[in-house]
């Protein structure tokens, strides 16, 4: 079978967001990058199907020149190609990006019987590039799933709902969204990196429309205003600890 | 007119949704169940949904906070080709409308113009306080041409307290340092009744299975009483725990950014501070 994988770079946000002076973004001087983390799960699930089944497997971006980083990454994990639409610095809204994610994959020599997206990315949380993309393919899409069993030209997908599973059997080939937990995604090896550097990357520069959904400013929530009590050092704070657990009435 | 997608009439999600409806058009809101006695169909709904909008006419349409109710909005988003925001925590009419939505779990806000009508957003999940008032839900048949539809669901059943709705959580981060390490944090947890938590670090090592993660992308809880315990406090984690209304954070690092969000704060090694607390917690039982 042949997947692809959709993913998104995004900063490795640490304790506390700063800004850009623009507020149009956050301030990446002092952190890493990453993709988001359901689609870690969505990476690592696309290099265990094709050892399981056979086939070959894509990873696509939609994002700036350094996101190659992030497309390097995914095949250091055992993707075999892949696909950068390489994108002005600009926020592309959820419209744009689904539209020129479609054009690149009907742009594709061979169709793809599996397209994999994370179910939300981690910075802007749209919800909706995976849906637009398959109502746009006329592909059936299932989102939210922790669970995927390849069958004969058909899916049996399990997402997680309150009290259970929810179970759905849709034919191939379709758009699936999936969530961490999904799988433990594996760290790259060595040689998995070597071999990601000669790996073939195709590159293409899609032009951005007016957004539909037009990011004016980012802003930060209030902060908490919390100052903690601070109940003391090391195991001699346990008292302390234990008069405020019988206060709260957790004793 | 702002038509309120009714995913589910008794959800606390669906009733902020329709609080926030009200603040766009106090006078004209109206919710729309859908009838379809075969189950959930995400593409089937938004059909159903769709064909109430085109019908109506509203200037928005509300979702709740929901997966379904992203899930749906998005379908019928798609059908339209119309922008969708998701994750909304408040809105203003106008040509174009302007809202604020929340991204990363809620560690940002973001300001935007929605051009396109109606407007389809998503509310945030307690963003906004649910009023008493109610609404008739007026039920919209189902679509008939559903292509993907549940077929079946398995039950789960989960020993002990389920994270989501604990009283209590105690959670351990990479300053557990291991499987085992957690030995302490059951403990703890045992004598207060309350579940086991961990943090993104803790089961990306596999040191515990990806249920018990409170995060963005794990569990979001909302207990009277939070412990966290070797834990930085990275947005990841916070965007999960916003919920709890105490929060009692143990570390070793007095600089590190859980203690912002803290209630209370014990600045220690976890695996000395935890041992003593329970060891504390015995004593105090026992002598009373």
């Amino acid at each position: 079978m042949n997947i692809l994988v959709c993913v998104k770079r995004v900063p490795l946000t640490g304790g506390k967001i700063v800004l850009t002076d623009d507020e149009r973004a956050i301030s990446t001087r002092h952190l890493g990058f990453t993709v988001s983390p359901h689609e870690e799960c969505g990476v690592e699930e696309a290099v265990r199907l094709i050892e399981q089944h056979g086939g070959s497997s894509a990873v696509l971006t939609l994002g700036p020149p350094e996101a190659e980083e992030q497309l390097r990454d995914m095949m250091a994990l055992g993707i075999d190609r892949a696909v950068h639409l390489v994108a002005d610095g600009e926020e592309w809204d959820p419209q744009a990006t689904a539209n020129a994610i479609v054009d690149a994959i009907r742009s594709q020599s061979e169709p793809f019987d599996l397209i994999l997206f994370g179910n939300e990315s981690a910075d802007a949380g749209n919800y909706q590039v995976a849906v637009r993309v398959a109502h746009k393919l006329g592909l059936p899409v299932v989102t939210g799933i922790k669970g995927i069993a390849v069958g004969d030209s058909q899916l049996r997908l399990e997402q997680e709902v309150p009290g259970g599973r929810d179970v759905y059997v849709i034919p191939t080939p379709a758009v699936v969204t999936v969530k961490e937990g999904l799988n433990l995604p594996r760290y790259p090896s060595v040689p998995g990196r070597l071999r990601a550097k000669r790996k073939p990357l195709d590159t293409s520069t899609p032009a951005r429309p007016e957004p539909m959904l037009e990011m004016i400013k980012l802003t930060l929530p209030p902060d908490s205003g919390k100052q903690a009590q601070v109940l003391g050092n090391g195991a001699d704070a346990a008292p302390a600890v234990v008069t405020v657990l019988d206060e709260l009435g957790l004793l | 007119m702002v038509l309120v997608f009714a995913e589910r009439s008794d959800d606390e999600l669906y009733r902020q949704a329709l609080t926030f409806a009200r603040s766009i058009d106090p006078d004209q809101v109206h919710a729309v169940g859908i009838n379809d006695p075969a189950g959930y169909s995400p593409d089937g709904w938004a059909t159903a949904l769709t064909r109430v909008t085109e019908e109506r006419g509203p200037t928005v349409v509300v979702g709740p906070g929901t997966e379904r109710g992203n899930e749906v909005l998005a379908h019928v988003a798609a059908v339209l080709d119309l922008p969708m925001a998701a994750n909304c925590v408040s809105a203003t009419p106008g040509d174009p409308l302007t809202l604020t939505r929340v991204r990363w779990g809620g560690s940002l806000l973001e300001e935007a113009r929605l051009h396109g009508s109606p407007a389809l957003l998503t509310v945030a999940p307690h963003a906004v306080a649910a009023d008493e008032q109610s609404v008739e839900i007026e039920l919209a048949p189902a679509a008939s041409e559903a292509i993907v539809r549940v077929s079946e669901r398995v039950e789960t059943v989960t020993a002990g307290v389920s994270l989501a709705d604990a009283d209590v959580v105690v959670s351990g981060g990479r300053g557990v340092g291991s499987a085992e390490g957690f030995a302490v944090i059951e403990e703890l947890a045992a004598l207060l009744g309350a579940a086991v938590g961990c943090s993104r670090a803790v089961t990306s090592a596999g040191w515990r299975p990806h249920t018990d993660q409170v995060g963005q992308t794990g569990t979001r809880i909302s207990p009277s009483l939070y412990i966290a315990c070797g834990i930085s406090g990275a947005t990841q984690h916070m965007a999960g725990c916003k919920g709890a209304k105490k929060l009692m954070a143990i570390n070793p690092d007095n600089e590190a950014s859980i203690f912002a969000s803290a209630d209370y704060a014990v600045i220690g090694d976890l695996h000395e501070v935890v041992p003593a607390i329970s060891a504390e917690i015995r004593r105090t039982r026992g002598g009373g």
